[in-house]
């Protein structure tokens, strides 16, 4: 593995620029009105670095890299949360409406 | 078997922004998402390496924990500032990533401290500037939609050349850091990151801010795709692009409904000095002014309304107000619908979301596109908290720093409304003509004060 490292690169290269290209039909076909809650879903998943983050807080014992680990995995998980909960409050109010607007005569 | 994991986790999030394409199918997406980030989080802890379960489980909760604090208190009407302040946490997470990598290259498998692989050098500080732009950027713009730094731009001399000077000594710096390795090196990519983030949010004015939020979201997914790169994570790779494409596609759309570049936006500096400019050759032209009770009478015996909200009705919490002024007028057999600028707020989406919160069924919401030819055929356009967006002079007048963009076409109806707290200029610091025409009548006021006054005078 370490001898093929420009191989992985590539490889890595490779799925970006396929991601690039789904991202880019996946979100023209949003609708307009949708685009607040778009960026909390965005939002939310781009906190995924939370991997990375959990990475370096897993090995024992405590050490500077260990602190940054835990302080990403803070973070990201105040976005995780964060973002699909208010993405959830936002959806929940483009609920179709029963048809019996406000009973005020 | 993890990357398989890996996979399933990215097709999810891919499913979550796919069920975006409509409102009954987004709340399913949203189920997607969750799952697609539980497996993510759940499979890494799987790794053999990871052994720390207690500390990380504590940061998981005291992260979660604050995070839907906020999301559960957070105003609606604060949602820009709220996603801004998102934004900033991923830039600064992913630097907190990268530093971790760069302490203890060996629990990522990119080699040893003091010689890690050069492609992951280059990699990480890539990530790390990107996340340290996003962060320091969102923090200001946190700030101006907040209003704790005013929405004036900043302009100063030499401002881009300084910016590109900044930039290419950070590309100096990211060089040096390749070669020598140097922690100080690292945290000086940093600092200075940091400081290029402020001065390219700086210029930017208020009303720019769709602009300016939709970018930090597309720097947030790069980070995250630079972070993946370091790892050799497709999952981080994936979703990254994701986000970076999502953020860079909503900047495009947004700065078209502006009829400006990405570019001259982010050059900022747009609307700077309207204040004495203001109004100078239209003193002596006569406003119609009404109250709510005209407005009442006007909107009572027509057969169509199209209600055009802007960035005030936002500042005002009007939208509850107004859908109750629109259920009245329903009631009474007269066809109410909202046009929605592309650019109406601060950041893409908001006055749906607004109007949603205020229970507006979605299917009375429309488009620009999708009303913009039914205002002939509309007797009354009820403007509130909009200006710029609806000011024939970007169809007209050449000379005007907002020639050219698309607006809602409210002059062709029979009569405009005019909801504004005074005769200020908009955000472009243009004077709108439409002020002044016979059929518009202005509403001087507090625009839910305006709406509730309206609601009375109709159940009256």
């Amino acid at each position: 593995m370490e001898a093929h490292s420009s191989e992985v690169f590539v490889i890595g290269l490779t799925v970006f620029f396929l991601a690039c290209i789904i991202g880019y039909y996946v979100v023209w076909s949003v609708t307009p009105a949708l685009h607040s809650p778009l960026m909390g879903v965005t939002n939310a998943i781009s906190s995924v670095i939370i991997v990375g983050a959990i990475l370096a807080a897993g090995p024992q014992g405590f050490d500077t890299s260990k602190i940054f680990g835990l302080i990403g995995v803070v973070l990201a998980s105040v976005n995780i949360f964060g973002g699909f909960l208010v993405t959830y409050r936002m959806l929940s109010m483009f609920k179709k409406k029963p048809k019996k607007s406000k009973e005020k005569e | 078997m993890v990357a398989i994991l890996y996979l399933i986790s990215a097709l999810l999030f891919i499913f979550a922004l796919r069920g975006l394409s409509h409102p009954e199918s987004s709340r399913m997406g949203n189920i997607f998402g969750i799952i697609g980030m539980i497996i993510a989080v759940f499979t890494t802890l799987m790794f053999k390496s990871v052994l720390s379960y207690y500390e990380i489980g504590a940061a998981i909760l005291i992260g979660g924990a604050i995070g839907s604090f906020i999301a559960l208190r957070i105003e609606m009407t604060a949602l820009p500032q709220l996603v801004a302040a998102f934004h900033s946490l991923v830039g600064l997470a992913a630097v907190f990533v990268a530093a971790a990598a760069f302490y203890d290259p060996v629990a990522f498998n990119i080699g040893k401290v003091g010689s890690i692989k050069i492609a992951s050098l280059v990699e990480m500080s890539i990530g790390t500037f990107i996340g340290a732009i996003t962060f320091s950027g969102s923090v200001l713009a946190f700030g101006k939609l907040q209003g704790t730094i005013s929405g004036k731009p900043i302009v100063f001399k030499f401002q881009h050349l300084i910016n590109a000077l900044i930039f290419l000594f950070i590309i100096f710096l990211i060089v040096l850091f390749v070669i020598n390795q140097s922690p100080a090196i690292f945290w000086t990519i940093v600092v200075i990151s940091i400081l290029l983030g402020f001065l390219v949010v700086i210029p930017i004015g208020g009303a720019d801010m769709p602009v300016v939020v939709s970018m930090l979201n597309s720097y947030s997914g790069w980070a995250a795709c630079g972070i993946g790169f370091t790892l050799s994570n497709n999952l981080l790779i994936i979703t990254g692009a994701l986000v970076g494409a999502s953020g860079a596609i909503l900047s495009y759309i947004m700065s078209k409904g502006m009829n400006r570049s990405i570019i001259n936006v982010v050059l900022g500096g747009f609307g700077g000095e309207q204040d004495s400019s203001a109004g100078k050759d239209n003193s002596d032209k006569i406003v119609k002014q009404g109250n709510a009770e005209d407005a009442a009478y006007i909107m009572k015996n027509a057969d169509s309304v199209i209600i055009v909200p802007g960035y005030g009705m936002a500042v005002a919490q009007a939208q509850h107000a107004l859908r109750e002024m629109g259920d009245i007028l329903k009631k009474e057999g007269i066809e109410v619908r909202y046009a929605i600028h592309p650019v109406a707020g601060r950041m893409p989406g908001h006055m749906n979301v607004l109007l949603a919160e205020a229970n507006v069924p979605y299917e009375e919401v429309l488009e620009l596109d999708e009303i913009n030819h039914d205002f002939p055929m509309t007797e009354v356009s009820f403007v509130i908290g909009a200006n710029d967006v609806t000011n024939p002079a970007a169809k007209t007048d050449e000379a005007s720093p907002i020639y050219g963009m698309p607006i809602l076409d409210v002059e062709k109806s029979q009569s405009v409304l005019f909801v504004k707290r005074s005769m200020a200029t908009g955000y472009s610091g243009v004077d709108n003509e439409l002020f002044y025409r016979d059929n518009t009548t202005m509403l001087f006021g507090d625009a839910k004060k305006m709406c509730e006054d309206i609601v009375k005078s109709l159940s009256a």
